[in-house]
């Protein structure tokens, strides 16, 4: 059965090679069929091979297919293989199924674009990739799904390409990450320099082999390879693509930017933690930035009015909890965290997918409110993904995956209290931006835009299915890995242990309890703030608002603290005065003047093109003549 | 038998053809000028059968083959498009017909 593996990732680009050659003379039914069920059958394909991998795991707890050599140039073989271990087995059931949901969802969400099939076309192709990512042996084969997935993501966020500010928001996502890739190739090209191969599992044992903890090489192609990850997951400093990728129709944003994409940067640095632990300097980076990132997204999103401004905010700051989880050694922890994330992130975005197209585009929580009664499957679930995303405690995924995050933050030795400090401040913020939505979008009265709007459709089985499959996910996705004084039920870090390392602890295990109960009662805290905020007291955030601290508080927070306004500073319009100045130089006149002399030529070119026969006839006589000149007399 | 000096044949073949090309060059009706294509075809042609007659070789028949197909399709066409330029323009004059100028 594991011999099927290379079936898995060229079911969808078999659908996107399908799709993109069909163009949009097929119908929609068809498309849709071919679409969604390779990407479906590859799901299932994907459940038959977990099961012969569960029941019978290849020698060393890992199967490795080689299908052909890519390129083979003076010692440099690059041989394009797939390799299942525990890890990518996770990542791979992940992928398949959510994509494979989101997909389902596309087909009635998308029914009416005029842009079906493209759309179907490039999500194949980004589900493709993204198996191609994560199931690569080599590190050229991975770059070559990291960088698929970066086009996909331009494809996808500039899928409206008539509205300019789509496209706007698609270069921005392409060049920002671009700035990680630039550093993930450096990298590639150090470690195949020093290491002379990019054979993944080569690379980590001979890096372990040749190089000291805190070897300058080491730290230098740890973080080159973190420059990857940051662009690529959105973290600071390169986080300020992904609110804008919201341009994308909502299920893009729910594949990209939930549930496979952004996990590609935490993916990495688990599969490559080996040249991690040789730099314990990169680790505290990566451990610092997700502290910080996931608290100053969660400020955000606290303030955001597009609800999926909120949900790309609080995306933003759950891969912070990952990297913190990096950072600290808790590789299996940040891989929990990001299998039940993208459960209930893309359960959340579908969610609020069915809102926006309910009441009409509408992206403003102020003016949605009291969908409750009107909507209750989307209501009841996003209920569910909320509370997911918030971590209430011992019914939900997220707060198992969180705890065990939070609990290594503090038990780690490579970890300090301060950085589970800002873990649990950022559960207090993700309780207020969670419940937020909930309160803002489906309690309260309905506005009168949307009364104009009631009764408002039925949502289609394709619509609902998803929803229901994800809350159930949200839910009981949570149950494989129990806390050690809840059940002590660690079926996920025991899965992983061949490929991620236990962390390492140093804390005593007594403290659990509390840490538990002083996380749950600030995710609760959360909830009752977003309660007393903006149901009971409505309205007084808006008089806050209106103070001059609050004022400042709000545009800073709005505004994503600023960076945009930073960058364009720093960045962007240095760039372009530059260019501007650098328009008309000395260097330029020669290209100038050998465009005049072109055009010149051209004008005089232009006459001898009379449009008489026999002045051509005339010619070709005189240009025959010349010739037989040239060859008859010496 | 008596043979044709090849000299002769070859200077017949160079009269026909100038006489073909003074025709293309100073006829404006399409139709003469088609005509006189064909004049320059056939001394190409003539050219080519008194060498291979002078060398003893089926080669230059076999040139003269290949000219006859390559003038009857010439002719079909040319014959199509001067018909087009007839219906189009409701005239003969190849100078007339010059919108392709520039």
């Amino acid at each position: 059965m594991l011999s099927l593996l290379w079936v898995i990732p060229a079911l969808p680009l078999l659908g996107f090679l399908v799709l993109i050659l069909a163009g949009s003379r097929p119908s929609h039914r068809w498309m849709a069929l071919v679409g969604v069920g390779l990407v479906g059958l590859s799901a299932l394909l994907t459940l038959l091979v977990a099961f012969s991998f569960l029941v019978s795991p290849p020698a060393g707890g890992a199967y490795t297919q080689t299908l052909w050599t890519w390129m083979d140039v003076g010692g440099f073989v690059v041989q394009v293989a797939f390799r299942l271990d525990a890890l990518a087995l996770i990542m791979v059931l992940v992928v398949t199924f959510v994509g494979f949901l989101i997909h389902l969802y596309s087909a009635e969400f998308m029914r009416t674009d005029e842009g079906f099939h493209r759309f179907f076309a490039y999500m194949n192709l980004f589900v493709g990739s993204m198996l191609i990512l994560v199931l690569a042996d080599n590190l050229l084969v991975l770059y070559l799904g990291w960088e698929g997935v970066g086009l996909c993501s331009y494809l996808l966020i500039g899928f409206w390409y008539k509205d300019e500010a789509n496209g706007r928001a698609a270069r921005k996502a392409f060049v920002v990450t671009r700035v990680g890739d630039a550093a993930l190739a450096v990298g590639l090209a150090l470690l195949f320099v020093h290491l002379g191969t990019l054979q993944i599992q080569d690379v980590m044992k001979q890096a372990a082999a040749q190089w000291p903890v805190g070897s300058g090489l080491a730290v230098a192609a740890a973080a080159l390879l973190l420059g990857g990850a940051l662009g690529k997951s959105a973290q600071l400093p390169l986080q300020t693509w992904l609110p804008d990728a919201m341009a994308g129709p909502t299920p893009v944003s729910a594949l990209i930017h939930a549930a496979t994409m952004v996990a590609a940067g935490v993916y990495l640095i688990a599969r490559t933690h080996m040249l991690f632990t040789l730099a314990p300097a990169v680790m505290s980076a990566i451990a610092v930035i997700g502290a910080v990132t996931l608290l100053i997204a969660g400020f955000s999103a606290v303030t955001q009015r597009d609800i999926k401004r909120v949900l790309a905010y609080s995306t933003i700051s759950q891969i912070g909890y990952m990297f913190l989880a990096l950072g600290v050694g808790a590789w299996s922890a940040a891989i929990f965290h990001f299998m039940t994330h993208a459960f209930f992130k893309s359960l959340l975005f579908l969610a609020a997918g069915t809102v926006i197209i309910s009441l009409n585009q509408e992206h403003d929580m102020f003016e949605m409110g009291g969908l409750r009664k009107e909507l209750p499957t989307t209501f009841w679930t996003f209920l569910i993904g909320a509370a997911s995303l918030a971590g209430l405690p011992l019914v939900t995924a997220g707060f198992y995956s969180k705890d065990l995050i939070l609990w290594n933050t503090w038990s780690s030795t490579a970890s300090s209290p301060w950085l589970w400090v800002a873990g649990v401040a950022g559960v207090l913020l993700t309780g207020i931006y969670a419940f937020r939505m909930v309160f803002l979008a489906f309690y309260g009265d309905p506005k009168p835009s949307t009364k104009a709007l009631l009764p408002l459709p039925k949502l289609g089985v394709l619509l609902r299915l998803p929803l229901i499959v994800l809350a159930v996910l949200s839910v009981v996705g949570g149950f494989v890995e129990l806390p050690r004084n809840l059940g002590n039920l660690p079926l996920f870090s025991n899965l992983l242990q061949p490929v991620l390392p236990a962390t390492a602890e140093t804390r005593g295990a007594g403290a659990e309890w509390l840490l538990q109960a002083i996380a749950a009662a600030l995710a609760l805290g959360g909830v009752y703030i977003a309660y007393w905020l903006y149901l009971r007291r409505a309205g007084i955030t808006i008089r806050w608002g209106r103070s001059t601290v609050g004022a400042l508080l709000y545009r800073l927070w709005f505004s994503g603290w600023g960076f945009d306004w930073l960058y364009d500073r720093v960045f962007v319009r240095p760039f372009v005065w530059l260019a501007r100045r650098g328009k008309d130089d000395v260097v330029d006149l020669l290209y100038l003047g050998l465009a005049w002399l072109a055009q010149a030529l051209h004008r005089l070119l232009s006459r001898t093109q009379t449009g008489r026969v026999r002045a051509y006839a005339a010619g070709i006589l005189v240009g025959a003549v010349i010739i037989i000149a040239l060859v008859v007399l010496p | 038998m008596a043979t044709v000096p090849v000299e002769h044949g070859l200077i017949l073949a160079g009269v026909l053809f100038t006489l073909g090309l003074i025709g293309v060059l100073v006829r404006r009706n399409i139709l003469f000028i088609l005509l006189s294509i064909e004049i320059m075809l056939n001394a190409a042609g003539l050219a080519f059968v008194v060498a291979g007659a002078h060398w003893v070789q089926p080669d230059g028949q076999v040139m003269f083959m290949f000219i006859l197909a390559m003038a009857a399709a010439e002719v079909s066409v040319g014959l199509a498009l001067l018909l087009q330029v007839v219906r189009h323009f409701r005239t003969l004059d190849a100078d007339a017909v010059d919108e392709m100028r520039g």
